[in-house]
């Protein structure tokens, strides 16, 4: 395969607490090559949105990232001066956010927030700038962009200012789109919508995006390679297909099980006993065993290393294959 | 069949959208305007900013140049609002004084406004020893009584129009800076300053394109309240002997004076007094309405 876009590796961060420290990522390592969607599901503070804003240079003050590399178009991300972060961010690598209401600016001009984006990098002139930003709210689907230009934020409804935020993103045609769980804030209906348009952005492109939600609907409906984290590792990799096939991490199949679905109601719903604490100690052992029904003394003792498990298909668990053959 | 009718919808709904494509000042505006007590307010501030700068040239009388045949009279066609003990028409005072306090109160926010804003954005950017230094400082000011510094620095300063500006202007800082900067810090953390550096604006960009536009709204709001706070100052300090030099008319002269003749001539302390008090209050109303208006909370 070839060389990909981002890879990063042994990525640790940690947040200073006022009394204690918080290891919110324990060593992740993982490629996205180009042209290639990546889910990394996980559920709140499993260090699956840190991961990716630290990468790039946006994590909160008190974080600090302790050891790794994030390598993106042959250089270091994380040994980058600021400066320099400023310029591949928003010009080489997109960010679109959680929350399209408070996101954008609520005194600026729509058409001057997506030009904006160009301006800022000298994409282009400001009269190429204005054109392209209507050929974009065309393309993203607002309807009149000429008139639509000088609306401001308020008026638009969250699926439109989600796919503004998405205009914004993909002003500079960057290789790599980071959208940080980019339909949580949005209705069912909208949000089917946004991904629709973003999958279809993505072809046209053939950008690569790292799309960072906990819904495995969305995840498995939109990306071809799927990360489950928690606790501030991943538990498991696969393709997909395979992931679908064959979930193999308790962990994840105790997240499949969680699942509410429509017309299922007879269904068992259940929920994962326990639940996730943020890590104030060095991680010892499997972050998940103290949920797990399968861990042994092992898993509380020896961390798992994320191993071959079949085909395009990694995972962290000590007791993958026993786990196999119970789970049918 | 059914399309057109949908795209015929979707035309409408734009033409809809596109009449009511106003900016967040317009609609500001349209809220301002359903105070009723806001705009009689903004209407009488309006004459009284006339008044201070017109006022000298419509006024019947000089205000230097007393009639010593008509000393002491109640209101009257030729002084509708009497004349005072060396003859003065009252009426020609109240609109030179006018002016006056126009200029100090507007001198004096402008001044606290100033050195407010810089401090506050300061801290509130910087962070850090510079945050702790200045903060320290407005809660030292706080704890003071503004109006007694004031008075301290009229004695120090002397009783000039510069003066009087610095006074009450210098004490009145810690107010604006503690607001900035708590509007500073609430934006550096938020959403739109994340999103906006994730686009890869500077940190100087980011604090003159989208930090400082959305704090003016407050900003106007908070110098609409300070402008009546100091108009009160001048007054008071003029009571206490401490404003402009007497034969300058100004409210608190003519309220000290009146004082006297309480008894004897009561419209020299009614008419003085109810100007400037409605003309608090008219200021008041006004910063009620924009603070309605323009407030992020009271926003629809």
């Amino acid at each position: 395969m070839s060389q990909p876009l981002l890879s990063i590796d042994n990525l640790h961060v940690r947040f200073a607490r006022s009394e204690d420290e918080v290891y919110a990522v324990n060593g992740i390592s993982f490629d996205v090559y180009e042209n290639e969607a990546l889910g990394i599901v996980g559920e709140s503070g499993s260090g699956k949105s840190v991961t990716l804003m630290s990468s790039i240079g946006l994590l909160r003050e008190n974080g600090k990232i302790s050891s790794g590399t994030a390598h993106f178009q042959g250089k270091d991300l994380l040994k980058l001066k600021p400066r320099q972060l400023e310029d591949i961010r928003g010009r080489d690598i997109g960010v679109i956010f959680q929350d399209p209401m408070t996101s954008l600016n609520p005194i600026m001009r729509i058409g001057d927030q997506i030009m904006e984006a160009m301006l800022t990098h000298r994409y282009a002139s400001r009269k190429e700038a204005f054109e392209r930003t209507l050929q974009l709210m065309h393309e993203i689907g607002i309807p009149d962009p000429k008139s639509r230009f000088k609306n401001y934020p308020h008026e638009f409804s969250g699926g439109m200012r989600q796919r503004i935020m998405i205009a914004i993103a993909l002003a500079c045609e960057p290789q790599l789109l980071i959208a940080d769980e980019p339909t949580t804030a949005l209705d069912v209906t909208v949000q089917m919508q946004i991904l629709a348009l973003l999958q279809d952005l993505r072809r046209k492109r053939g950008m690569s995006v790292v799309m960072v939600t906990h819904d495995f609907g969305v995840a498995t409906n939109f990306c071809d390679k799927i990360i489950v984290m928690y606790g501030g590792q991943i538990m498991e990799m696969a393709r997909t297909d395979q992931f679908i096939r064959r979930t193999a991490h308790p962990y994840s199949i105790g997240l499949k099980r969680s699942i509410i679905e429509v017309g299922h109601r007879g269904k068992e719903i259940l929920p994962i006993p326990g639940a996730s604490k943020a890590l104030t100690e060095e991680p010892v052992g499997c972050p998940f065993a103290a949920r797990c029904s399968f861990a042994t003394e092992r898993c509380f003792q020896e961390t798992p290393a994320l191993r071959i498990y079949g085909e395009d298909h990694h995972i962290a668990c000590h007791h993958a294959e026993e786990v196999a053959r119970h789970a049918v | 069949m059914a399309g057109t009718v949908a795209a015929a919808r979707s035309d409408a709904l734009n033409q809809k959208i596109k009449n009511r494509h106003r900016s967040s000042w317009y609609q500001g505006w349209k809220r301002f305007k359903r105070n009723r007590l806001a705009v009689v307010g903004l209407v009488w501030v309006v004459l009284f900013f006339l008044a201070g700068i017109i006022g000298p040239w419509v006024a019947p009388y000089d205000y230097r140049v007393g009639d010593f045949l008509a000393i002491n009279q109640g209101p009257s066609w030729q002084h509708i609002f009497g004349t005072d003990n060396v003859g003065h028409d009252m009426f020609s005072q109240i609109l030179y004084s006018v002016r006056s306090a126009l200029i100090i109160a507007l001198g004096a926010t402008l001044v606290s406004f100033v050195i407010g804003v810089i401090l506050g954005l300061w801290a509130g950017l910087r962070g850090g020893l510079a945050d702790v230094i200045i903060m320290r400082g407005v809660d030292f000011m706080m704890t003071l009584p503004g109006f007694l510094f004031a008075l301290i620095l009229v004695v120090l300063l002397g009783r000039g129009y510069w003066s009087l500006i610095l006074a009450i202007g210098i004490p009145g800082w810690a107010g604006y800076a503690r607001l900035i900067r708590s509007l500073v810090l609430g934006m550096r953390n938020g959403e739109m300053v994340e999103a906006a550096t994730a686009l890869g604006a500077s940190q100087a960009h980011i604090a003159r394109r989208y930090m400082l536009p959305n704090v003016v709204g407050s900003m106007a709001v908070s110098l609409a309240f300070g402008i009546p706070g100091d108009l009160a100052q001048i007054a008071g300090l003029s009571i206490f002997g401490m404003g402009l030099q007497p034969p300058i008319p100004s409210f608190g002269n003519m309220l000290a004076a009146a004082g006297d003749n309480i008894l004897g001539f009561p419209w020299l302390l009614y008419f003085p007094a109810g100007i400037f008090a409605i003309t608090l209050l008219a200021f008041l109303f006004v910063a009620d309405g924009l603070q309605e208006a323009f407030s992020p909370k009271g926003g629809n």
